[in-house]
């Protein structure tokens, strides 16, 4: 018996995440040489598809995977763009390494922001974090050095040429996607994304078994702060200004909240899909005016209440395709062969 | 403005911003979804009752008549339609559902009545005031906002307390299943608590728009404000909400008199002073359920 159970073997990797790894590279050379050969305009539209996808990636860590439905996200995208100015233009540090300190700057902050937020649960939880995005802005608008009401132009880019800068800009957006993509992908695949797992299906049974509930909240709590603020850095290197009233709109947070639901709740793959459709529609239907945002809408209520997987759900039926394998399968189909069963199992642990 | 007259503002603000809250309150009180579309509604109700004020040339006050059945229908027709149903997928389906709400309804009342601000015209309501002392005018519009606000808390309270249909609805928070063995609809009493909130709405609708001005993105203030009254005051009690519509209307009122730009702001840290010092707000429920 001992030998047969050596022959099954537990495996992350499946066929379908192994032909999209190497699916992926000459998509990301492409996407790569992409700015010698698009126009500017077009990069730019790119950029803001590439903060789509990283805003999305990081809302649905926190409501796919730590079951916390923020609508103030914009908060951390605000700080982040403001933070991107501020240390670029007035202390004068090179811009690209300016979006790191940003970036840490927004996860200090938002360590107190939490212990305050974590008060309430559900719903109000989602309110409580949208009042605590609007005190931000209403105390940002106080403070002249950034502009107060109209906001900041981000000069620092402005040293290259303007080809160079929307190329540079691209690039940096790029690599922007790249890093939230993996950042989830490694944490969903840790120690920490196994408890989300285990809080996910019961919260009282995950804590009574060693389970750091409030803690891994927490922390990904801070890491999508972070990975927003990211976001917020490409807005403004992409728009070269930041005006309060835009910057720290609820709408971000719709848009996030629509991508993810459309895209599918809970999974990797959702958002950068719900990304690209919630896009596709924006630049399709945008003669439509408001309407696109009210077919939005619609959707993204009819996917809650009859696909609760979203698109990505459709395209994998349901889970069998995997490009970034979060679980383990069991690979048993040797012992069952050894135990007269006609067919292989597989067993999923997510 | 002196600061007695401030406070006094503010407690009848806050009578607006506890019928405003009350419905947000039934509906997270007996179905544990927390309406993200509470403030567009209050808002839709505005425009409807400026409609038919405006069409028929008739009181603000004919067009409650008119607004709270339709509000009422509205949410029996919505919890029917989409909250149960969102109820029973569990996990975040009703907030989602609930969001997709709010920003449908933004967006058709931005479609419908363009982004201009509206209001509801009441005449020499708007107006009228009298003199309590010569530093201290009450008007006699948000006089009558803040009796209809405190009158609203106390019958649902009542209604909640004594009437089957109340007892059924307290029944149905504690305990669904247990209620549905017992042969009641669990569907049908949502389905009435989310009409009758939605009806307070429609209510709280038609004195929003005859105080003050308002646009198809003012939900979101309202949404947030109602919730701050509930938060202040304590989840799960109607007294609550009713005493933290009061402070935060004393807070938001005391604030624009330091200076006219922190009244919104005064109102969010007090709502966050009390959220650190005292998260389960000023009246508590006593027995969490």
């Amino acid at each position: 018996m001992s030998s047969q159970i050596s022959q099954v073997q537990v495996r992350r990797a499946t066929r379908s995440s192994k032909v999209g790894a190497i699916a992926l590279v000459p998509i990301l050379i492409f996407l790569a040489v992409l700015p010698y050969i698009l126009s500017r305009g077009t990069q730019q539209t790119l950029v803001t598809l590439f903060s789509f996808i990283v805003l999305a990636t990081m809302w649905n860590l926190l409501a796919g995977y730590g079951g916390m439905v923020s609508i103030g996200q914009q908060a951390y995208i605000g700080i982040g763009a403001y933070g991107l100015v501020y240390i670029a233009d007035t202390l004068g540090i090179d811009s690209f390494l300016a979006v790191p300190f940003a970036v840490i700057i927004v996860g200090l902050i938002s360590i107190p922001i939490s212990f305050l937020a974590f008060r309430l649960i559900g719903g109000y939880f989602a309110i409580g974090t949208w009042v605590i995005a609007e005190v931000i802005k209403l105390l940002v608008v106080q403070v002249p050095a950034l502009g107060g009401g109209s906001g900041i132009s981000f000069g620092a880019l402005s040293d290259f040429s303007p080809g160079r800068r929307i190329a540079y800009v691209y690039w940096f957006a790029l690599i922007c996607v790249i890093l939230a993509v993996t950042v989830t992908y490694l944490i969903m695949r840790s120690r920490l994304g196994l408890g989300f797992t285990a809080i996910r299906d019961d919260e009282v049974a995950a804590s009574s078994l060693g389970v750091h509930v409030v803690r891994s909240k927490r922390i990904v709590f801070v890491l999508a702060a972070m990975g927003t603020a990211l976001a917020g850095t490409m807005i403004a290197a992409n728009n070269l200004r930041v005006q309060p009233d835009s910057i720290f709109s609820v709408q971000y947070s719709a848009f996030m909240i629509f991508i993810v639901i459309i895209g599918g709740i809970g999974t990797i793959e959702g958002p950068i899909v719900g990304a690209i459709i919630f896009f596709a529609l924006q630049q399709w239907l945008a003669d439509l005016g408001v309407w696109y945002l009210i077919i939005l809408g619609i959707t993204a209520i009819l996917i809650t209440l009859f696909l609760p997987r979203g698109v990505w759900g459709l395209i994998s039926g349901n889970g069998r395709i995997r490009l970034f394998p979060v679980g383990y399968s069991l690979n048993v189909s040797d012992l069952a062969k050894s135990l007269s069963m006609s067919k292989g199992t597989t067993n999923e642990s997510g | 403005m002196n600061w007695l007259n401030a406070v006094v503002q503010g407690l009848l603000l806050g009578g607006l911003y506890a019928l405003l809250a009350a419905g947000l309150s039934l509906v997270f009180g007996v179905m544990r979804i927390v309406n993200l579309a509470h403030g567009v509604l209050a808002v839709v109700a505005a425009y409807i009752g400026m409609v038919f004020v405006q069409n028929f040339d008739v009181s603000p006050f004919l067009a409650i008549l008119v607004v709270v059945p339709l509000m009422a229908l509205l949410g029996f027709a919505v919890q029917w339609g989409l909250f149960t149903p969102a109820l029973k997928r569990g996990g975040l389906s009703p907030l989602l559902v609930a969001f997709g709400l709010a920003v449908v309804l933004t967006q058709l009342l931005q479609e419908i009545f363009t982004a201009d601000t509206r209001s509801i015209p009441s005449g020499s309501l708007a107006s009228s005031s009298f003199e309590v002392t010569p530093e201290l005018f009450i008007g006699v519009l948000p006089m009558i906002t803040f009796v209809v606000g405190v009158v609203v808390i106390i019958a649902l309270q009542l209604f909640l307390t004594f009437s089957p249909l109340g007892r059924a609805m307290r029944a149905a928070s504690d305990d669904s299943e247990t209620v549905s063995l017992m042969g009641i609809d669990n569907r049908m009493v949502y389905a009435l608590a989310t009409a009758i909130a939605f009806g307070t709405v429609g209510l709280a609708g038609i004195f929003l728009g005859m105080r003050t001005q308002f646009s198809p993105t003012f939900g979101d203030a309202i949404l947030i404000f109602a919730f701050q009254a509930v938060i202040i005051g304590g989840l799960g009690s109607l007294w609550g909400t009713l005493l933290g519509g009061l402070v935060l209307g004393v807070a938001q009122t005391v604030g624009s008199q330091i200076n006219p730009s922190y009244g919104v702001l005064a109102g969010h840290l007090v709502f966050l002073a009390v959220l650190a010092i005292k998260p389960s707000g000023l009246i508590p429920k006593a027995v969490d359920r």
